[in-house]
Formats: structure tokens, sequence, C-alpha cells
């Protein structure tokens, strides 16, 4: 009796459930597809065309139940979400969106990063890293921290400057604060030319500009004037062997490969060049003295070393930069030039002596 | 910044180019609403309601603009450059095409897709009168019927429908907010496109029962002329950025069953070092020791 009072009771609490999963149930012959990130739910089966051609209440209805149906698998996706309370305890349930997957267009095209200017090139040949520089100085003479340049900065407003020292090399008779305020204008203006020089290279560097006018536009740049220097050289009947050139223009030895830039040797031909540079290989291998410049090669890693902290720094500090950070490139090893410049001049001599 | 040989003078110029600017992760999409020279009764509530749907990402003209968007798409462009919306939605009225909507999307200020579709019904939110949801509620949206992905052009509709109404990205949502849902319906040529409040009533478990209550505007819609984007375009404007991509853990695999797997790369090991257990039964005697020793002398000696 009491087993069978148990298995009644367990019975009637099975069908309570499946009472209870039956009004959150919905059946459905395709799955419906679902993008939790866009909150979107797609559905497939094709709906009974027939019942909702009949206009009227009756369409809103079976329109209205579909809905319900959909948007009752769609919140049951969303519920199952990992969920949280926001704010506490007592805060409201907050569930954590996936990525949208649904592929959209954009709305503009993705941004292009810029070339760096004249300067930034300059600094990460050289490591030069940027100084962060505090917002305020203390000034001495007003005793309290002012800004270090706009509107009551420290130093007192240059303006109103009622002294302008005469420097020690200088004319007696010129006129000091005209000057300092021609120097401004002078500063300003290069200024200006740069920044609008370093836009023009970006913008060319982005489009493929159409090849140069022969004559001088007033527009042109040093490289373009030499490109075009040299065309107009080489346009002669006599392919500018006989032109006559400027007195510090430096002499182009005519490239005999005719533009191929690599010019291989013929096999069988001068047997004395091949017997010296044969006997002068072997002599470099048997001798002790190493031929690798010591103090050349390691001013070189230096320099390199130099440049790669200068990137890993700029790499940790990415993050707080934000678009200037990512939008500066990583640094290109240093040329041979470099390593040459930097060798000081007696280790330079020495280096020669031993290396030769 | 702004690349431009006008530098902005003033922070406020600055802050405003800068949100017009192209960017990796790009704003909500702004959408405006126009009138045509001939706007009847009808369109002009369609568009009333949908900016009161679409509030604060949309934009209302008031004026009516003379301009046929099929034929001459300059003003269109003119205006989405000026507002920075890049959705756009045009209503007009005229014999041959009566309560004509066009709804439409930009890429780089210009006409990606345009899709005409005409109203047949409207039913607008002033009409039913219940309660509604709050203003710049993220909607929940349901395409029903195969014809969204059979057709193409069924199909760029359903991604125009879905990139006018989402809403702002966002990473997290209050689950007792899905208040509001739109549901769009493809049958017999015709798109129905209702929209309901959703009430969570209780169920026995922890998913809630649904309820819902029509709200806000319905519309009955036909699908007229279309003027898609080439796929070429299509597919340039779909390109997202590389940094925009997921980054993969390197070293992490799984298999079918769920288990995560590792690898460890580990440099050269010299074995003879190793430091295993010690067993003392294995320890070298003195006695094998010099014999060792002495084995491994001779050898040097020779080599020398």
């Amino acid at each position: 009796m009491a087993a069978v009072r148990v298995e009644a009771v367990l019975a009637a609490a099975e069908e309570q459930e499946a009472e209870k999963r039956r009004s959150i149930t919905v059946e459905k012959e395709l799955e419906l597809e679902y993008d939790l990130g866009n909150l979107l739910a797609v559905d497939r089966n094709p709906p009974p065309a027939a019942a909702l051609r009949g206009a009227g209440p009756r369409r809103e209805a079976l329109l209205q139940a579909l809905a319900r149906d959909n948007t009752q698998l769609l919140v049951s996706q969303l519920w199952e979400l990992p969920a949280e309370r926001a704010g506490g305890a007592g805060g409201p349930l907050v569930a954590q969106l996936p990525e949208p997957t649904f592929r959209l267009p954009r709305e503009k095209p993705p941004p292009k990063p810029r070339p760096p200017t004249r300067w930034e090139q300059f600094a990460r040949l050289k490591g030069i890293r940027r100084k962060k520089k505090t917002s305020l100085v203390w000034d001495e003479q007003a005793k309290e921290w002012r800004r270090r340049w706009g509107y009551r900065r420290a130093g007192g407003d240059p303006s109103r400057a009622w002294l302008a020292e005469v420097p020690a090399g200088a004319d007696p008779e010129e006129d000091q604060f005209a000057r300092l305020r021609r120097e401004k204008r002078e500063r300003v203006a290069r200024n200006e030319l740069n920044r609008l020089r370093n836009l023009a290279r970006a913008h060319r560097a982005g489009s493929t500009v159409p090849a140069a006018p022969l004559h001088p536009t007033g527009h042109q740049d040093r490289d373009e004037l030499r490109r075009v220097a040299r065309v107009a050289r080489v346009s002669t009947a006599s392919l500018g062997r006989f032109q006559p050139r400027l007195p510090k223009e430096p002499a182009e030895p005519p490239s005999r490969s005719g533009g191929k830039k690599r010019r291989f040797e013929p096999l069988l031909g001068n047997l004395a060049a091949e017997r010296s540079r044969q006997l002068e290989m072997l002599r470099d291998m048997s001798s002790k003295k190493p031929v690798l410049d010591i103090t050349r090669a390691v001013n070189k890693q230096m320099r390199q070393e130099e440049a790669e902290a200068a990137a890993a720094n700029k790499g940790k500090k990415q993050s707080k930069r934000g678009k200037r950070g990512r939008r500066q490139q990583r640094p290109g090893r240093s040329g041979k030039k470099s390593g040459a410049r930097r060798q000081p001049q007696q280790q330079k001599a020495a280096g020669g002596g031993t290396g030769g | 910044v702004i690349c431009c040989y006008r530098k902005p003078k003033t922070k406020r110029a600055k802050r405003f180019l800068e949100k017009r600017e192209p960017k990796i992760n790009e704003n909500t999409k702004n959408a405006m609403l126009i009138k045509g020279g001939n706007a009847n009764l009808t369109v002009t509530e369609v568009l009333k309601d949908i900016y009161a749907v679409k509030k604060p990402f949309a934009v209302l003209y008031k004026r009516k603009n003379i301009t046929r968007p099929f034929e001459d798409q300059t003003s269109l462009e003119f205006f989405s450059k000026k507002s920075d919306c890049s959705l756009f939605l045009f209503g007009s009225h005229n014999k041959k095409r009566p309560n004509n909507l066009i709804i439409g999307r930009m890429f780089d200020y210009h006409v990606l897709d345009m899709i005409e579709l005409g109203v047949e019904k409207f039913v607008s939110l002033k009409d039913i009168k219940n309660s509604k949801c709050p203003e710049g509620t993220k909607p929940m949206l349901i395409f029903a019927g195969d014809v969204f992905d059979v057709n193409e052009e069924y199909r760029r509709l359903k991604s125009l429908l879905i990139d006018f109404f989402r809403g702002p990205t966002v990473p997290s949502i209050r689950l007792a907010g899905l208040e509001y849902v739109l549901h769009f319906t493809a049958v017999d040529g015709k798109i129905y496109m209702r929209s309901y409040k959703v009430l969570l009533k209780k169920s026995g478990c922890k998913i809630p029962r649904i309820e819902l209550e029509e709200m806000g505007p319905s519309l009955d819609l036909v699908m007229r002329r279309t003027h898609l984007a080439s796929d070429d375009l299509y597919k340039l404007a779909l390109k997202q950025p590389k940094s925009l991509k997921p980054k993969k853990k390197k070293n992490i695999s799984h298999d079918a069953f769920g288990t995560t797997y590792g690898r460890i790369h580990m440099q050269k090991q010299d074995l003879s070092k190793l430091q295993t257990r010690k067993m003392k039964g294995l320890k070298k005697r003195p006695a094998e020791k010099s014999v060792e020793d002495g084995e491994a002398s001779p050898k040097k000696l020779k080599s020398a």
C-alpha cells in the first residue's frame, strides 16, 4: 500500500514537472538559428501561407502566436547565458552577451595607418623616445605651481616682457624686440611648412601619383627634381655622356649592365683575375687574423639593441597611448651607415689596420 | 589625427571631427528619415513612428525634399555627409507608387544598398492604446520565413533590416529589460512587420514564459524596386580590419571529447644530469666508480 502511494506521488511530481516544462517548450520542425550578440533569431520554417492569406483578426492572431513561439525560444536561449547580479546582491540580473556573429557591412572603410613623419623616422633610427613632461612647473617668482604654457604660465607672459638683452655679438643699433617677434614668426611659418610637407608626403605615399612632369612646377621636392634631372640628362642623342655637369654635381658612372641589378662574370674569361681571386680567398681563410671588423660589428649590434629597446618600450606603453601608439610601426634595422658613423675615429684607424 | 590642411582650432571641433573619422570599432549607425516632395499622411506617420523606435540614433528631417533616390543619389549622399548618418529611410507617395518607403544604407558616404517597399497597411503607435516600453530599448529581432534565405533580394533586405533596427552593440544585457521584439514574417510576397511588448510570466522553472502584447507600429510591406550593391563592393564593405579578429591562443588544442591539450616546448636536456628518484640499490659502489674512471682516462691519453 505504501509502495503504491510512493509511486503515485513520484508519478504526480513528474507530471507536474512536465507540465511546467510544457509551458516554456515550443515544438518546431527546423531549429531556429540564433545570433545572441544581436538578439537575433532566424526561423527557417515556412509559415502557414494558406492560413495567413485571409485578412483580418485571424491573421493577426496567427502572427502573434508565431511571434510568441519564436520569442519564447529566443528568450530561453538568452536565459541560458552566464548571468550575474550587477551591483551587488540586490542588483538586476545581467547576462553576458557573446560577440555578434551576423556579418554586417561597415559604415566607413577601416582606417589606414599613416606613414611616419620625417622627425618620427629620425627618432626611430636614433632610438629617441618621448620624455614625459609634467603639466605643472614650479614658478620661483610667483612661488606656486603654474602651467608649462598657456594662460598664466610659469615665467610670465612672454608678450609683456619688458627687457630684452642684447646678445654678445649682435649689432647694438638693432631692435631686439623686433628681432624676437620676427624669429617667432619665422619659427611658426617653418613649423607650418613642415606640417604641410609631412601631410603631402603621407598623401602621396597613399595614392599612386602619375609620373612627374619634366618642367619644374615649384611644388616638387629634392628627390623628385633629382629624378627628373637624371631623366633630362639621359634624353640626349649621346645618352648624357657629354653633358656638362654643375660644379658640385657628383659624376655618375654609366651603368653598363643597362638597368639589371645583378651581373654575372662570364665563365671562361679572364684567367689572371680568377687566379688572383682564388688566391686571395685562400689567404683569408688560412690567416689567423679575423676578416670581421670587431668594432664595427659591435657598434652595429649596439645600435640594433637600442632600437629594439625603444620598440619594446613603445609596445609596453601602447595600451596607454591609444591611437598614437598603435600607429607607430616597428623600427627597421639600422643600416651600415649609422654603424660606421658611430665609430670613434681612433678606433677606426686601429680597426682598419687589424681588419685589413 | 585629422589629416586635413586645416587643423581644428578648438577642442570641441577636434572632438567633432574625431567622432566622424573612420575607426576600427565603429560608432552605432545613425538613420536619417526624410520626406519626399509629395509625402502623404500615412508615410509621415510611418516615419515618425520609426523615429520613435530608433531614438536617439535617428534624425527626422521636418521639411520635404524633392528628390528621387533611384535616379539621383547625390542629395542623399550630401545629407549623409552632413549629418554623419549611414542608414536612411525615404518616404514618398505618388499614383504609380503609393505609400512608398525606400530603405537604404551607405558605405563611405556613398549609397550601398537601396530597397523600395510599399506600405499596404499601417497601424501606428498612437492607434494601439496600451503601455509602451521605454525609449532606446534594444529590440529582439526575429525573422520567420524561408524566403529570407532563398531569395537574394530578401537576404539583403534581412541584412538591411537588422542593420537598421539593431541599435548599439552591448557586452551585457539586463535580462528583465528584454521588453521589445520586432517580428518579420515573409509570406506570399508580403512582409509583415509586427512589434510586440514582451511580458515575462512566471513558469515553474528558471526560464520565464513569454506573453506578447501588440504594441508599436505594425506594417504590411511589399517589395518593389531594388538597387543592390555589386558583389565586390559589398565584399569590400564587409571587410573587417585584422585587429578585430579574435586572437588564437597558441599551443592549445581541443579534441572531440572536450579535453584540452597543451604543448610545452622544452630545451635540449642533458640526460646524464637528470634528477630522477634515488634508488639506493642502484647507487654506484666505489669499486665500480674506479673502474669507470680507469676506462675513461686511457681514451683521453690517446687523442693528445
